[in-house]
Order: structure tokens, then C-alpha cells, then sequence
């Protein structure tokens, strides 16, 4: 107990946090933010893997939170069954001759040895292939986007409950790390880290301009939910009365019956919108607590110290046997199938897709702040992390008001300096991240919750 | 006569937009060159610095403008830019006194730097929409064109025009000068070999008597030379905006990996290699192929290898490839 006191205390500052939130802005506000805190503890957890247990830096956490995303948009959207009929064939076989054409490298890759033949040989059967898939795909593409462009112009989906996307979210997402860890996972950490930044942009640009299969910055919007309908809510018996119940005694110091109507309306409208953000929390709250149940066990069986092992001294590893190159792709994957989750989980709760809003600095570099000031190598630090760095994101703005006008409050409301900074408000959000993580890197440089291995 | 339409088309809409823009990326890459070499760290926050410099030069454009100082034909951004270097390089230096420094003594590894240079980046980039705002912004004034479409066609009689944008000059000799004016001073100066020498090796350097402090001060004065001349004739000749900037950083660190990471001549190269490539892959060239082939053999489409949306994929499979097969860059990277 007295060895958690930190992690403990770290905690209920952070809940206090929130319930303060709630208390003097509203709880719609507060559980908005706890639900993005969570998301962004499973995004943190997914990090961590990769940073705290492996060392390996992964800039393309915007590409996996994307393919997340995209993942619920393709569980959940009914198929658009004109469009299959209109380009659904092209489609299918462009995708066949894309594993054709992989096949057919891996074959040449794996029957001859290196030269420059191969080499050549390789470049045809790619420059080939593409030029086919073009030439087939073309067609189709046209024809699906051209099916009722203003509502769908896209193949949709499977039409599944959108809870299956955060399991196929992962995977995705998983799948594309494998085909990076392949290729980019050799290199020096700092190239490692400009490979999968420029590989997430790709990712986001192809999720933005391929039309057909995500309608692009067209938006997807009103996906399916797991939670109820604040609407239907309103409507339900059970729903009114549970609300009556809570607030009974507000209730009955009003007398006119007409006035406690309208007053209870307004507090079931209130509550149901609250209530489906308490449904998402519960959600939320078990895929985070599964996840810190499994990454603790990981961290700590004899997997967990292997990975240490090679963190601190990758060549004694190597020389004691552990295969290094294969360890660093399964937590390369491992990691970025969690980054996938959270990536459907923000589907999920937002109810829409829209690729536009992808930016490195929201869900790259924040998601780092998050690791390294929460504490890297350690599972409670970084969901702390996540949380205080969600928080303080959210109520810079507020903050810097507050400053703003505090420090100002010389001036005259109408002299420019004083306008000019109140109109720059959101942008101060950028300045806190900057300064904090930097003094935690000079003053704290292992995060607020350091790793801390106990061998048991 | 067609021969020489098409080739006027592609110096129009090619060769000149890819050597000003590959002019710029150059200078930014040898600046991510220059810190990694000397300093040892990948900076991530090179758009944001650069657009910080941008920014300044804006400012002082502003300011000259307000006094009625301009250079007739040639933007008054020109007389801003000593100023807005100056600016630059007391930042660079604040910032290297109160973050870096600290890492440097202690040694750091690399990985940990690049971290902290992410703080910058989110320092730089809060400063810049502070002051400046998010907004996209033109600073230009001046004589636009040196040579205008319509002009061209009637001197030549040609059905293509050539339009040269006077800032599409300005950007390939100013890096011209200012990058043959570095090499010179790399190989030539004392203060360039020793800066060499300690990219070579720090610890020899440091026992035949360079002084450390001296060297990391004149690289950051340099990079804020660099980053102040190239954000500015890059918001010259597109225009400024802070987001754009910051995206600029990927070309930038995929030309200077390309050139060979610690190599400035490498780094010089490597810009117009992704320019190029970038310009070459995503144009479309649906009316070269109509100027060149009789008229039964015209293409139907617009024969674009890719769409203009996938431009960071083309420096992103440079990148990838030149790793793939040459690990250290076109040019031998590391050695300053």
C-alpha cells in the first residue's frame, strides 16, 4: 500500500480534477473529458508498449488512429448495394491482382538470389501491376462515386454492430505496422521516427482522397451507436422516472404542476445526454482495464523482461539469443493494434469519420507528451499521463483567459495587446504542452510516475 | 515547332517550379543537415523555426512598409530579412542556452534531443500563432512577373507561354549565393574546417584545441541564417502560413536523409531530388503527349503517374528506397 501511495495520490488528484470540472462548469463538460481521457489512455498504452518496454519510436500514431477509424466506419455502415453492383467487381479484382502481384514478389524474392536481374525483374512486375489495378480500377471507382454522391458514393460497409470495429480497428491497424516494421524497423531510432511520421501522412492522404472507400473528406456521419439515443431516452418511462427519482427533492419545492413539468423536461433532457456519455465511460473504462491488466501481466513475466533486456542493451540481448529483429516487430504490431482500438473507440463516441481532421500535432506529438510526462515504461504513468495531458489540453483555454485577464487587467478592454492575446486563447494550449514537457524532460526527465521494476 | 511547344511546357510548369521549390527545400535540409551533424540530433522543430523566421521577416516587411522604404521593382522583404535574421539567430540562441545546452553537457542520447525538440516545436509554433496568428498570409509586393505568359507567346510566336515569376529568380540565386557562400566557408575558413572536425570527431576535435562553445554557436547561427532565408522565399514565392510550415518538415528531413544525413552538399542535392520527383510523378501530361505524338496516338486521360495528393507518398518511396539500398544516404552521410 505505502509503495503505491504516489500512484494512488497521483490518481485522486486527477479525479478531483475532473469532478471539480464538474461541479463548477457542468458534468456534460467533465464526462466528455474522462471519456477522451480514457481514449487517450488506451492511445498513451499502445505508445508505452512501443517507447517504455521497447524503445522504439513510433511518429505515425495519426495513421493507426485513422485506420481505427476507418475500420468502424467499414464494421458499421450498411452496403451501398448499387454501388457494388456498379463497381464492386472492379474493385474485387483490382484487390486480386494487388495479393497476385505480392505473390508473384515474394516468389521471385525467395527463388533468386540477390542481383541486379531481381531487382529489375521486381520493378517490372510492380510498375506492371500498378498500371493494371489502374486500368481496372478506374472504371469502378468512377461508377461507385457517381452512385448518389451527395449521400453515399462510397461501397460502405458490412453493417455489423460497430462495437466489432475496435477488434478489427486493431487489426488493421496491426496489419499495417507489420508491412512498416518490415520495411522500416532496421533503421536508427531517429530515422525510424521520421519513416513512420512520413508513413502516417501517406496513410491520411489516401484515407482523404480514395473516395470509393471512405468518401473522403465528404465525411461519414451517423454511425451506429452501442449506446442508446438521447431522443429515445426522453421518451422512456423507466428514463423519467429514474430522473424524477434523483432529483426528487429539487422537485418538490415547486408547487405549480405545469412549472415542475417543464422542469423535470429539462432535466431529463440534461440527464439523458449524460447518460449516454456514462454508458460510454463504462465501455471505455473495461477496454482500459482489460488492457492494464494485460500489458501489467506482459510487463512483468519473463516476455516483459526479455523486452527490457533488449531496451537496455540490444547487442547483449542479441548475444544471449533473444532474436531481436522478430521481438521489435511483435511489439511494433502489438502497440499500433492498440493505437487501432482507440482509433474506433474515438468513431465510436464522435459518431462520425471525417479524415480532415487527422493533424500530426492532435494525435502524434500530444500522444507523446502524454507518454513521456505520465512516465514511460510504466502503465499507471502513462494513463496518468494521458489523462493530465487530455485535461490540461482541454482547460488550457479557460486557463489562459483567466491569465490573460488577470495580468491585463491594467489595460483598457478595447487596447490592442489585450485583444489581440484574448483572440490568440487557443493557440496558448501549444505554449503549456511546449513548456511542460520540456520541464519534465530537464526536471523529471522519467515522468511523473517512474518506471519502477520490483523483481517478485 | 510542336517539339518546342512541349518543351517550353515543361520548363513552364516543371523545370522552373522544381528548382524554386527544390531551392528551398535545400536550404532547409542542409540546415536539419548542419544541426544533426554538429549538434547529433534530428530537429523536429525545423518548419516551426523556420517559420519563425518567416514570421520575423514579416513583421520588419510590415514595419518598412508602414515607413514608406521600399525597393521598387524587388519586394521590401529583401531589406527585412537581415533584420528578421538577426531576430532568428538571438532566438535560436535563447533556446539553445535554455533547453539544449543542458542535454548537450549531459550527453544525452540523440533520441532524447529529438524529444526535446519536439517541446520546441510546440513552444516555436504556439510563439508564431501568438504573434502572428494561424491565418495564410502574402507579403509580397513588387514586380511579379519577369516574363508574363501573354508576353512570351507574342515575342515568340509559340502556343505555349513561359511565365517566370520574379520570385522563382530571386529564390534560385539567393540560395545560389548563399549556399556556395557556406561551402566556401565549410572548406575554405578555419571556423568551417574545425566545425568539420568536430562533426567528425568530437573528442579528437576537442583534444587538438576547438573550442566547443564556438562551434555549437556559429551552427546555430548558420541554421538561423539558413531557416530565415528559406521560410522567407519560400512565404515569397507561395505564401505563409504556420500549418504549411510545419509540414514542410517532411520533404525537408526526407532531402536531407536522401543527400545523406551530416552532409550539406548532399542536403543541397537531395532538395531538388524530391522536388523533382515530387513534380515529375504528380504532373499531368496529357498536352506534352499531344505536342509530341501525331494526332491518332493521343492519350485519353491525363496520363498523371499520380494525383498532385499523393506528393508526400513520393518523397516517403524515395526515401524508403535510397534506405533500402543505400542506408547512409546518395552521398556518404557523416561527414560534415
Amino acid at each position: 500500500m505505502r509503495k503505491n501511495l504516489n500512484v494512488i495520490a497521483a490518481y485522486s488528484i486527477m479525479m478531483g480534477l475532473i469532478i471539480l470540472v464538474g461541479i463548477f462548469q457542468s458534468w456534460n463538460i467533465a464526462l466528455s473529458i474522462f471519456n477522451l481521457c480514457l481514449i487517450s489512455a488506451v492511445m498513451t498504452m499502445g505508445a508505452n508498449i512501443q517507447w517504455g518496454y521497447a524503445g522504439l519510436i513510433n511518429f505515425g500514431i495519426m495513421g493507426y488512429t485513422a485506420l481505427g477509424g476507418l475500420a468502424a466506419v467499414l464494421i458499421s455502415v450498411n452496403p451501398v448495394q448499387e454501388a457494388w453492383s456498379a463497381g464492386g467487381s472492379n474493385i474485387l479484382f483490382s484487390l486480386l491482382l494487388i495479393i497476385g502481384m505480392v505473390l508473384a514478389v515474394r516468389y521471385v524474392l525467395k527463388k533468386y538470389d540477390k542481383s541486379k536481374l531481381r531487382t529489375y525483374i521486381i520493378a517490372t512486375i510492380i510498375i506492371s501491376g500498378i498500371i493494371l489495378v489502374r486500368f481496372i480500377s478506374e472504371p469502378g471507382i468512377e461508377a461507385i462515386e457517381e452512385v448518389n454522391p451527395a449521400k453515399t458514393g462510397f461501397l460502405g460497409g458490412f453493417g455489423l454492430p460497430i462495437i466489432f470495429s475496435w477488434i478489427v480497428g486493431a487489426i488493421f491497424a496491426g496489419g499495417l505496422a507489420f508491412i512498416i516494421g518490415k520495411v522500416a524497423l532496421g533503421l536508427r531510432a531517429d530515422y525510424l521516427a521520421i519513416a513512420t511520421l512520413l508513413i502516417s501522412e501517406i496513410v491520411i492522404a489516401i484515407i482523404k482522397h480514395e473516395d470509393w472507400l471512405t468518401r473522403g473528406v465528404k465525411n461519414v456521419i451517423g454511425l451506429k451507436r452501442p449506446a442508446p439515443y438521447e431522443v429515445d431516452l426522453q421518451q422512456t418511462d423507466w428514463f423519467i422516472n429514474l430522473v424524477e427519482k434523483f432529483n426528487f427533492s429539487k422537485l418538490n419545492l415547486i408547487q405549480d404542476f405545469s412549472e415542475r413539468q417543464s422542469a423535470l423536461n429539462q432535466l431529463v433532457i440534461e440527464g439523458s445526454s449524460i447518460f449516454v456519455k456514462l454508458c460510454y465511460s463504462g465501455l471505455f473504462l473495461v477496454v482500459v482495464i482489460i488492457l492494464l491488466i494485460l500489458t501489467q501481466k506482459a510487463l512483468y513475466s519473463p516476455w516483459g523482461r526479455m523486452m527490457r533486456a533488449i531496451r537496455d542493451n540490444e547487442e547483449a540481448a542479441n548475444a544471449m539469443g533473444k532474436n531481436v529483429v522478430k521481438q521489435h516487430l511483435l511489439i511494433f504490431v502489438l502497440g499500433s493494434a492498440i493505437v487501432g482500438i482507440a482509433g474506433a473507440m474515438l468513431v465510436t463516441q464522435d459518431g462520425l469519420f471525417t479524415p480532415g481532421s487527422y493533424r500530426p500535432m492532435r494525435y502524434t506529438f500530444l500522444i507523446w507528451v502524454m507518454v513521456i510526462v505520465g512516465g514511460s515504461g510504466n502503465n499507471f504513468g502513462a494513463i496518468l499521463g494521458g489523462f493530465a495531458v487530455w485535461f490540461l489540453w482541454i482547460e488550457a483555454a479557460p486557463i489562459a483567459l483567466f491569465v490573460i485577464n488577470l495580468t491585463t487587467s491594467g489595460l483598457a478592454d478595447t487596447h490592442f495587446l489585450k485583444q489581440h492575446l484574448i483572440e490568440s486563447v487557443p493557440y496558448f494550449r501549444f505554449l503549456m504542452m511546449g513548456i511542460g514537457l520540456l520541464l519534465i524532460m530537464r526536471y523529471r526527465p522519467k515522468g511523473i510516475l517512474p518506471e519502477k521494476i520490483e523483481i517478485k | 515547332m510542336d517539339f518546342i511547344n512541349a518543351i517550353i511546357l515543361l520548363l513552364n510548369y516543371i523545370f522552373i517550379p522544381a528548382l524554386t521549390y527544390g531551392s528551398q527545400l535545400a536550404l532547409g535540409a542542409i540546415f536539419v543537415t548542419l544541426i544533426y551533424g554538429i549538434l547529433r540530433f534530428a530537429n523536429f522543430a525545423t518548419g516551426d523555426m523556420m517559420s519563425f523566421g518567416t514570421m520575423a521577416a514579416i513583421l520588419f516587411t510590415w514595419y518598412f512598409q508602414s515607413l514608406g522604404v521600399s525597393l521598387g521593382v524587388l519586394p521590401t522583404a529583401l531589406i527585412a530579412i537581415p533584420f528578421a535574421i538577426i531576430f532568428m539567430i538571438f532566438y535560436m540562441l535563447l533556446i539553445d542556452k535554455f533547453v539544449f545546452k543542458y542535454y548537450r553537457n549531459q550527453k544525452s542520447p540523440p533520441v532524447q534531443l529529438a524529444m526535446v525538440s519536439i517541446g520546441v516545436m510546440f513552444v516555436t509554433q504556439a510563439v508564431v500563432r501568438i504573434i502572428i496568428g494561424p491565418s495564410d498570409r502574402r507579403f509580397f509586393d513588387g514586380e511579379k512577373f519577369i516574363i508574363k505568359a501573354g508576353e512570351f507567346k507574342e515575342i515568340t510566336g509559340l502556343n505555349e507561354g513561359l511565365a517566370i515569376k520574379s520570385t522563382q529568380i530571386l529564390t534560385i540565386l539567393v540560395t545560389l549565393i548563399l549556399v556556395s557562400t557556406l561551402f566556401w566557408f565549410l572548406n575554405k575558413t578555419k571556423t568551417g574546417k574545425s566545425m568539420k572536425a568536430y562533426s567528425d570527431n568530437e573528442d579528437l576535435a576537442l583534444l587538438s584545441g576547438i573550442d566547443p562553445k564556438k562551434i555549437v554557436m556559429i551552427t546555430w547561427i548558420i541554421a538561423g541564417i539558413l531557416a530565415t532565408i528559406g521560410g522567407t522565399l519560400y512565404g515569397l514565392d507561395k505564401s505563409f502560413k504556420p500549418f504549411t510550415y510545419f509540414n514542410n518538415m517532411l520533404p525537408i528531413f526526407a532531402a536531407a536523409i536522401v543527400g545523406g544525413i551530416g552532409n550539406p552538399f548532399g542536403a543541397f542535392l537531395g532538395g531538388y531530388v524530391i522536388a523533382f520527383s515530387e513534380i515529375f510523378l504528380t504532373y499531368a501530361y496529357k498536352k506534352f503527349f499531344m505536342y509530341v505524338l501525331p494526332e491518332s496516338m493521343e492519350p485519353d486521360g491525363l496520363v498523371q503517374l499520380l494525383s498532385t495528393d499523393y506528393k508526400f507518398a513520393v518523397s516517403f518511396s524515395i526515401l524508403v528506397i535510397v534506405l533500402l539500398y543505400r542506408p547512409s544516404g546518395i552521398f556518404k552521410g557523416k561527414v560534415l
